[in-house]
C-alpha cells in the first residue's frame, strides 16, 4: 500500500520526465492578425514551397487571408497559374528523395503534427523555436545543425535574413556570428509571421470554426431552457 | 393515460415550442451534410475557366477542349458553312435562338461572338450524348441528299447545324449549348468565364 | 411488459385514424409504441446516471450518420498519390478542406469516437454504482459487454483508416499481439493484416469492417440490449424491483411512463451534452491531442516508428495492463501472457453478476468495504488509463503492475467480500426526492 502510494505521487513526475528535452519559446504571434498571416504566406512561398510542398492547401484559400485573386497570382503563385491548384513543390518527391536523401515533409498541416499530447498546439512553438535554432557546423554535409532537431538535414533557408549563428559549447547558448540582413528582433517576427502562416494554413477554417462555436452554444442554450421548462412542467406529475 | 387528449395549454405551449427550437437546430444541422454533396473545391478547381490557343485552327477545322469534364468545341467555320445557316431558317427548331442555350452575346445569327468562330458545348441537348461531325453536304456521309452539313447525334438521330441549331422533329429539344467564353486576345479564348468575370 | 399484449388501434374515423388501424393490423405499431414507451414503466427515481443510456442511442447515430457522410469522400487507399501522399491519408484531408463541410462531419465523427466511449465508461459505471448486472439483468449485462467489445474493434479498425503515423503503428502494434499466442499467432497475424506488414490489404479490410460488419453487428447487440431491458424493466438507484409493488391495474406504483416523462428529461440530458460536445468540437476538436493524436497529422511511414506511440486514451487502461505483464510464466514468453491479461481485463466484466454476492443491489445499502474497493477500482483504472499514454519507464512498470494486481482481485475476490460487508436494511419502495 505504501508503496502504491509513493508511485502515486510519483505519477506525475513520470510525466513530465518524459516530455521534451529542448526549451521551446513561446510563438508570440496569432492566427487572427492578417498582415502577419500575409506577410507569412509570402515568406512560404518564397522560402519553403521550393522544396516542401503544402499539397492539401489550394491558393484559393490565400483568399481567405484578406488578399485579391490578383494580388494572390502576382506574388504567391510560382507553381500554378490557377487559383484553385494545390500548393505542390516544383520537384517531383521522388527526384527529391535522390537528392536528399528523404522527400522533405508536406508543411500543411506541420504545425498540427509537431503538436504533444496535452498540449496540441505546441506544435507553433516547436516551429518558431526550431526555425530561429540553425546553426553552423562543418561537420554536417549542409554545414548546419540545430539545436531543436538534431543532425537535421534540411540547411538553413533563412540564413540570408537572420545570419549565422554557432553553437558555444560551453554555455549551450546560440551567438549571431556573422549578422544577416535583419536584425534579430526583425527577423524574430518574420519567424513568427512564417509560423502564423503555418498553423493558420494546418486548418484555415479554425477562426471559423470558433466563431461558430459560440452560435451553436447559443442555440443550444436556449433550447435548454425552453426544453428545462418542459420537463419541469412534466415533472409536476410525479411524487 | 389520464393526461391524454387533455392535456392543458401551458404543456402544449411549451412542447410545440420546444419541438420548434428543437426542429430549426435539426434543420441547421442538415447544412454541413447536404453541403457535403455539392461539388468540392477539387471539382471546382477541375471545372475552372479553361483557357484555348486557337492560332493553329484552320478555316473548316475543328478543335475539341475539356471543361467541366464536357467536350467543348471550337469550330473555324468557312464562309461555305456560315452560308448554309441562313437556308435553314425554316428547317431548325429555333431559328433565332430564342431559347436560353447560349450567353446574351452569342444570341444572334451564327451563335457566335465572332461569326466565323463557333464555340459550343459538344453534349446532345436530348440525352447528353456527344453528336459526331458530318460537315460534308449532300449524301456522302451517309446522310438525306438536303444535307448542307452539321451533326449527327449517334444516339437518337437528332441533327444539329453549323450553328448547333437542331433540326425540327428531332428527338433533342433545343439547340446545343454555347458555354460562356471570352476572348482574351485575337486567338486566345477562355471558356467558362464572362467579361464580367466568372 | 412484452410488447404485443396491446389492443390494436381502433379507428376513430379520421384519415390518420383510418392509416393507423391499417397499419396496425399488419404492423405491431401500436403495441412496439406502448410496450416501449408510452406504456414502459421506468422507475421514477433516476438520477444522473441514468442519462447515458439514451446518450449512448445518440452518439451512435451521431457515429452512423456521420459515417455515412464520410464513406463518400473518404478513398481506403495505401497507394501514394502524385504529391507522394497515401490516396487515404489526403483523402481525410481533403474532406477536411475542399469538401463544403466536411471538417464538421469529421470533427463530429472524430470528437463522437471519443464521447462514445466517455458515455459508455460511465454508463457501465452506473451499472456497478447500482447493481444493474444483477438478477434478473444478466443478459441485458452481457449484450452491454458484447457491445464494449464491439464498440472496442469498431474504433480499432477505423483507428487505421485515416492512414497517419499513429494509425500505422499502433495497427501494427495491436495485430502483432495476436502473433504471441502460441501454434497459430504468426499465421493468425498474416490473416488479419493479409500482408506481411500493415498494408493496402490491411487498410482495405478494416475498412470493409469498420462499416459494415462491425456496426452491423453493434445495431444488432444494442437492439438485443434494449430489448432484455425491457423485458426484466429497469433498475434504479435504490435497487429494488419496482414490479414487486404493482396497483389495480398492474402498473408498478414507483414506475412512470417513459413517454413522456423520460423523454422530456432525456432531451434535457441530450441538450446539456451536446453543448459539451460542441465546445470540444468546435473549441479543442484535438481533444488536447488525445482525441486527435498529433503524430496522426504524418501519413503513414512504414520506415519511421514515431519517438513515443500511445493507443487513443480510452484503450489506455487495457494497454497499461498488457505492458505490466513482463515475466513468462509457464514456458510461455511476457507477450503472450499480456495479451492474455488484457483480454481478460475486458472480458471479466462479463462475469460480475455471478462474482457479485451481495444480498443488496445498490451502493446506497452496501457498507464501506464496497465504497472503498470502487473508489480504488476507478483510481486504479485512472492510473493505468495515465500510465498508458505515457512512454514505459520502471517506475510506471511498477505502478502499473500494483494497479493491474488490484484491478483483477478486485473482481476475482468479489465473490467473498461482497458478502461481508455492513448492509443498511432496504426500502420495499423506492426513494424519491
Amino acid at each position: 500500500m505504501k508503496k502504491f502510494l509513493i508511485a502515486l505521487l510519483f505519477a506525475p513526475v513520470i510525466a513530465f520526465a518524459s516530455g521534451g528535452n529542448v526549451h521551446l519559446d513561446k510563438w508570440p504571434g496569432s492566427v487572427g492578425d492578417k498582415p502577419a498571416l500575409q506577410n507569412g504566406a509570402k515568406l512560404f512561398v518564397n522560402y519553403c514551397l521550393n522544396c516542401h510542398g503544402a499539397s492539401y492547401m489550394r491558393y484559393k484559400n490565400l483568399l481567405d487571408l484578406g488578399l485579391t485573386e490578383q494580388q494572390v497570382k502576382e506574388n504567391l503563385m510560382f507553381t500554378s497559374d490557377k487559383i484553385g491548384e494545390l500548393m505542390r513543390v516544383a520537384a517531383r518527391s521522388d527526384e527529391q528523395k535522390l537528392w536528399f536523401g528523404a522527400t522533405p515533409p508536406d508543411l500543411t498541416i506541420i504545425a498540427r503534427a509537431r503538436g504533444e499530447a496535452g498540449n496540441a498546439a505546441a506544435g507553433a512553438d516547436w516551429l518558431y523555436t526550431y526555425l530561429r535554432s540553425f546553426y553552423r557546423d562543418a561537420n554536417r554535409p549542409t554545414g548546419w545543425n540545430n539545436v531543436v532537431f538534431e543532425n537535421v538535414g534540411m540547411p538553413h533557408i533563412l540564413y540570408g535574413l537572420q545570419g549565422q549563428q554557432v553553437l558555444n559549447h560551453e554555455t549551450h547558448k546560440l551567438e549571431l556570428a556573422v549578422p544577416g540582413s535583419m536584425a534579430p528582433a526583425e527577423f524574430d517576427k518574420a519567424v513568427s509571421d512564417l509560423v502564423g502562416f503555418m498553423v493558420w494554413m494546418g486548418e484555415p477554417q479554425q477562426e471559423f470554426r470558433r466563431t461558430l462555436g459560440w452560435f451553436v452554444l447559443a442555440f443550444l442554450a436556449v433550447l435548454f431552457v425552453v426544453a428545462y421548462a418542459l420537463k419541469k412542467e412534466y415533472w409536476k406529475d410525479i411524487h | 393515460m389520464s393526461n391524454q387528449g387533455k392535456m392543458d395549454c401551458g404543456r402544449r405551449r411549451l412542447v410545440v415550442a420546444t419541438a420548434a427550437v428543437g426542429g430549426a437546430g435539426a434543420v441547421a444541422a442538415l447544412v454541413p451534410f447536404v453541403s457535403s454533396l455539392l461539388p468540392s473545391e477539387r471539382a471546382k478547381a477541375a471545372g475552372a475557366p479553361v483557357e484555348v490557343d486557337i492560332s493553329k485552327l484552320e478555316p473548316g477545322q475543328m478543335m475539341t477542349v475539356e471543361w467541366r469534364g464536357k467536350p467543348v468545341w471550337i469550330i473555324n467555320r468557312t464562309k461555305d458553312m456560315l452560308d448554309t445557316l441562313p437556308k435553314l431558317a425554316d428547317a431548325v427548331a429555333d431559328p433565332k435562338s430564342e431559347k436560353q442555350q447560349q450567353p446574351a452575346y452569342a444570341q444572334n445569327d451564327t451563335r457566335s461572338i465572332k461569326p466565323e468562330i463557333m464555340v459550343v458545348v459538344g453534349i446532345c441537348t436530348h440525352l447528353g450524348c456527344s453528336p459526331s461531325q458530318k460537315f460534308k453536304a449532300g449524301a456522302d456521309e451517309g446522310m438525306p441528299g438536303e444535307w448542307l452539313g452539321g451533326f449527327l447525334c449517334p444516339c437518337h438521330g437528332s441533327t444539329f447545324d453549323f450553328a448547333g441549331r437542331v433540326f425540327k422533329a428531332k428527338p433533342a429539344p433545343t439547340n446545343l449549348e454555347v458555354p460562356p467564353h471570352v476572348y482574351l486576345a485575337d486567338t486566345r479564348i477562355m471558356i467558362g468565364e464572362d467579361k464580367k468575370g466568372a | 411488459m412484452a410488447a404485443g399484449n396491446f389492443e390494436k388501434y381502433k379507428s376513430d374515423g379520421s384519415l390518420a385514424g383510418n392509416a393507423l388501424e391499417w397499419l396496425d393490423a399488419r404492423f405491431p405499431a401500436t403495441s412496439m409504441w406502448k410496450g416501449h414507451l408510452s406504456e414502459y414503466y421506468a422507475p421514477k427515481n433516476f438520477n444522473f446516471w441514468y442519462f447515458f443510456g439514451s446518450l449512448a442511442l445518440l452518439v451512435l447515430v451521431i457515429q452512423i450518420v456521420t459515417g455515412i457522410f464520410l464513406v463518400m469522400h473518404y478513398k481506403p487507399d495505401a497507394a501514394l498519390n502524385a504529391n507522394g501522399v497515401p490516396i487515404a491519408f489526403a483523402s481525410v484531408e481533403y474532406i477536411m478542406r475542399d469538401v463544403s463541410g466536411g471538417w464538421l462531419i469529421r470533427y463530429m465523427h472524430s470528437t463522437g469516437a471519443s464521447a462514445f466511449f466517455i458515455v459508455v465508461y460511465l454508463h457501465m459505471f452506473r451499472g456497478l454504482l447500482y447493481g444493474s448486472y444483477r438478477k434478473p439483468r444478466e443478459l441485458t449485462w452481457l449484450f452491454g459487454v458484447g457491445i464494449f467489445l464491439c464498440l472496442m474493434g469498431e474504433a480499432f479498425f477505423g483507428y487505421l483508416l485515416p492512414w497517419g503515423q499513429m494509425s500505422f503503428w499502433g495497427a501494427q502494434v495491436i495485430v502483432n499481439l495476436f502473433s504471441a499466442i502460441p501454434v497459430i499467432g504468426p499465421d493468425l497475424s498474416i490473416i488479419i493484416r493479409g500482408d506481411f506488414v500493415v498494408g493496402d490489404a490491411t487498410l482495405n479490410r478494416f475498412f470493409s469492417f469498420h462499416v459494415i460488419a462491425f456496426p452491423l453487428v453493434l445495431i444488432g447487440l444494442v437492439a438485443a440490449h434494449v430489448l432484455a431491458l425491457h423485458e426484466t424493466g429497469s433498475n434504479n438507484p435504490d435497487g429494488v424491483e419496482i414490479k414487486a409493488n404493482k396497483d389495480a391495474n398492474g402498473i408498478p406504483l414507483d414506475g412512470i411512463p417513459f413517454h413522456p416523462y423520460y423523454t422530456v428529461k432525456d432531451i434535457v440530458g441530450v441538450i446539456v451534452f451536446l453543448m459539451v460536445f460542441s465546445a470540444v468540437m468546435f473549441w479543442a476538436p484535438e481533444g488536447g491531442g488525445y482525441f486527435l493524436e498529433t503524430p496522426n497529422f504524418y501519413p503513414a511511414d512504414p520506415l519511421k516508428t514515431p519517438p513515443h506511440i500511445a493507443p487513443v486514451w480510452y484503450f489506455t487502461p487495457f494497454y497499461s495492463i498488457l505492458r505490466a505483464v513482463t515475466f513468462p510464466l509457464f514456458g510461455i514468453d511476457a507477450k503472450f501472457w499480456g495479451v492474455v491479461a488484457m483480454g481478460a481485463s475486458v472480458v471479466i466484466f462479463a462475469f460480475l453478476p455471478w462474482l457479485d454476492r451481495s444480498p443488496v443491489k445498490s451502493i446506497r445499502y452496501r457498507g464501506p468495504i464496497y465504497k472503498t474497493l470502487l473508489t480504488i477500482f476507478v483510481i486504479c483504472f485512472f492510473i493505468l488509463g495515465y500510465l498508458g499514454t505515457l512512454s514505459p519507464s520502471p517506475m510506471g512498470e511498477l505502478v502499473s503492475q500494483i494497479c493491474s494486481v488490484f484491478y483483477f482481485g478486485f473482481f476475482l475476490a468479489m465473490p467473498w467480500w461482497s458478502r461481508m460487508d455492513k448492509f443498511s436494511p432496504v426500502p420495499d419502495r423506492v426513494t424519491f426526492k
